[in-house]
């Protein structure tokens, strides 16, 4: 409850922030968004409808009241409510970035506890080659290999949006078109959506799952000289069951501790990487309003990931919480 | 005796293979950048230079990466982006390491006083987006060049060496010579720099080594979505933007300027672990 409460402050704080550095646009967001035939009254009208005119405490004021209305103010070119264009784009951004965190997860500990089990054999070492290249490796650049190697070679799985156009989409209910399409029974279509899902998953995903592997790996070799481990071992409990339950559970700590961070370039790099696969979520909308200077859409934009990766981080803690007696019984008071 | 010293270290790095490799890569680029006006094979190129009868060729002798929309050489550009690349990561670390370090000095040594709790809570406020988010947020509203891309992410970046010398200051302040030198009266000064930030710097060097090749990849990162250096003056991502709209046929306008990102990275990545090891071994 305590981590809550001061999430909430940090987010306020980071509005503060972003608040700030947008407004030290040079030049006037009125003047911008009627372009420069507009009429002297109209930019004046539209100064005083937007706040522009008072200070910036104020202006902070009047943007706090339309977040808690629940619009984040009205975007300057769309000229309809941030919200309903965060609504429209959110979901699309939310679905790629919980399959590439699934990816990163699933697949990171398995190439971790492989790369451990077999440690200093050639499964090992091929599993840490790749996962140097494969960290050092900008998403956006996987995203053109995977491009290139699917688009023209197999073409397997789809490299544009998030359905092919013969395929209707599932009745809206969540935005998220494969859960959207498993709630309406809709098979083809999910089928459809996983398959558009996966390039991109897997180009978001593939340096944070080195990342997770290898700190998985080394987590793994340091608890598997502990004594409990050794103390496990000597009871005669079978090595299987040793690793999966002694050695496995407090060697992922790190790892899950890491992933939030991982997350978060990992939802920075959805902006690169929407851009390439011409995914319609939130990213790709962030960068339209970035070029075009739409103030109230980038704040908005910025805060709602902000939230997301605060959310992300609350998870990630309770989950360490739970795997860590030290800290649960810590935070019960035992 | 200082050869001697510096013979252990060598002697020490050579021994793990990855990092001798890290090291050579780090060379290569930096040579190649710095003397790119000589080493590139058509230095006119890195400008705006047009020749269509030489537009799209794939890669050759001649032209090793191939040619660009306007028959430009790629491995040239790659060449001269190196230079934006690297001096965008001097620069960023330059402004933020010195910032980031001494704001942790600060919030470590006094823990638990009204300085700690402002400079900590701003950094957590600053660690509550994603990096890569808030930089392109803080170049879209500037304009959009080199200079503009290095302080949007300088202004991201301070937060993490804050954070790692903040944990570092909070346990080294208990330390006998910490509390020894508060003893016989040692400025506040003294003891931030001259105690403390001496016990910090192998972890800062090895982190820098390493944040070499995240500050590139992030400037990459900007100049591709346009945001960063500006044509037609080279750069990494900027390339790799381009070609990619000619995805399929003229593949190697992209992939050799994404390859080259790739090579900085895993230069520094392997370079920074291997100069963690070094001061590993040296305190073991």
């Amino acid at each position: 409850m305590r981590r809550l409460g001061y999430s909430v402050f940090v987010l306020l704080g980071l509005s503060v922030v972003v608040f700030i550095i947008a407004r030290l646009v040079p030049g006037d967001p009125a003047r911008a968004a009627l372009g420069p035939r507009a009429t002297q009254e109209a930019v004046e009208a539209l100064r005083a409808k937007l706040h522009l005119d008072k200070p910036i405490y104020v202006q902070y004021f009047f943007w706090l009241r339309s977040v808690f209305r629940g619009d984040f103010g009205e975007s300057l070119y769309t000229r309809r409510p941030v919200i309903e264009d965060i609504r429209e784009f959110l979901p699309a951004t939310l679905e790629l970035a919980l399959f590439a965190g699934l990816f990163m997860a699933v697949f990171g500990l398995l190439l971790g506890v492989l790369s451990a089990r077999y440690a200093n054999t050639w499964v090992d070492n091929v599993i840490r080659v790749l996962a140097y290249l494969g960290i050092a490796t900008p998403a956006f650049v996987v995203a053109i290999i995977l491009i290139l190697l699917f688009g023209m070679y197999y073409e397997v799985f789809p490299t544009i949006g998030r359905l092919s156009p013969g395929i209707s989409a599932p009745p809206r209910l969540t935005g998220l078109l494969t859960l959207d399409s498993l709630l309406s029974g809709n098979w083809v279509a999910l089928v459809d959506a996983l398959k558009h899902l996966f390039l991109p998953a897997l180009s978001l995903s593939l340096g944070g799952l080195f990342q997770e592997a290898r700190i998985t790996r080394a987590s793994m070799l340091e608890n598997a000289r502990r004594d409990f481990v050794a103390a496990a071992r000597a009871y005669g409990i079978p090595e299987r069951v040793v690793i999966a339950k002694y050695l496995f559970k407090p060697s992922i700590i790190p790892t899950v501790s890491i992933l939030g961070l991982d997350f978060a370039s990992l939802i920075g790099n959805a902006f690169l990487v929407e851009l390439l696969f011409n995914w319609p979520g939130l990213s790709r909308y962030g960068i339209n309003v970035m070029l075009r200077k739409d103030i109230e859409a980038i704040v908005a934009v910025v805060m709602v990931l902000g939230v997301v990766f605060t959310v992300v981080n609350i998870l990630v803690d309770l989950v360490v919480a739970y795997l860590d007696p030290r800290i649960r019984l810590v935070e019960r008071g035992e | 005796m200082r050869r001697t010293r510096i013979g252990r270290w060598w002697y020490k790095f050579s021994r793990n293979p990855l990092s001798v490799v890290g090291l050579i890569i780090v060379v290569g680029v930096v040579f190649c950048a710095v003397f790119a006006p000589w080493v590139a094979p058509y230095p006119e190129h890195a400008g705006p230079y047009v020749n269509y009868r030489e537009a799209n060729q794939p890669p050759s002798l001649a032209h090793p990466f191939g040619t660009d929309i306007f028959g430009r050489d790629v491995l040239s550009r790659v060449f001269f982006a190196f230079r934006s690349s690297l001096l965008m990561g001097i620069v960023v670390l330059s402004i933020v390491v010195p910032v980031g370090v001494t704001l942790g000095l600060l919030a470590g040594y006094f823990k638990e006083s009204w300085i700690d709790i402002l400079i900590m809570r701003i950094t957590d406020i600053f660690l509550s987006v994603p990096p890569l988010i808030l930089a392109l947020a803080i170049t879209s509203v500037l304009k959009p060049n080199l200079t503009n891309a290095m302080i949007a992410v300088s202004v991201m970046w301070w937060p993490w060496y804050t954070r790692l010398v903040y944990g570092m200051a909070t346990s080294l302040r208990n330390e006998y010579f910490v509390q020894s030198a508060e003893l016989i009266g040692a400025s506040k000064f003294h003891i931030l720099f001259r105690e403390i930030l001496p016990n910090c710097v192998s972890t800062i060097l090895t982190k820098m080594t390493l944040d070499m090749g995240w500050v590139i990849l992030i400037g990459a990162a900007l100049s591709f979505v346009g945001l960063g250096e500006q044509p037609p003056k080279p750069a990494l991502g900027t390339m790799v933007a381009d070609g990619a709209k000619y995805l399929p046929e003229y593949w190697w306008i992209s992939v050799f300027p994404g390859l080259a990102i790739m090579l900085i990275v895993l230069g520094f990545n392997l370079l920074g672990d291997g100069i963690g090891d070094l001061f590993s071994l040296e305190e073991a």
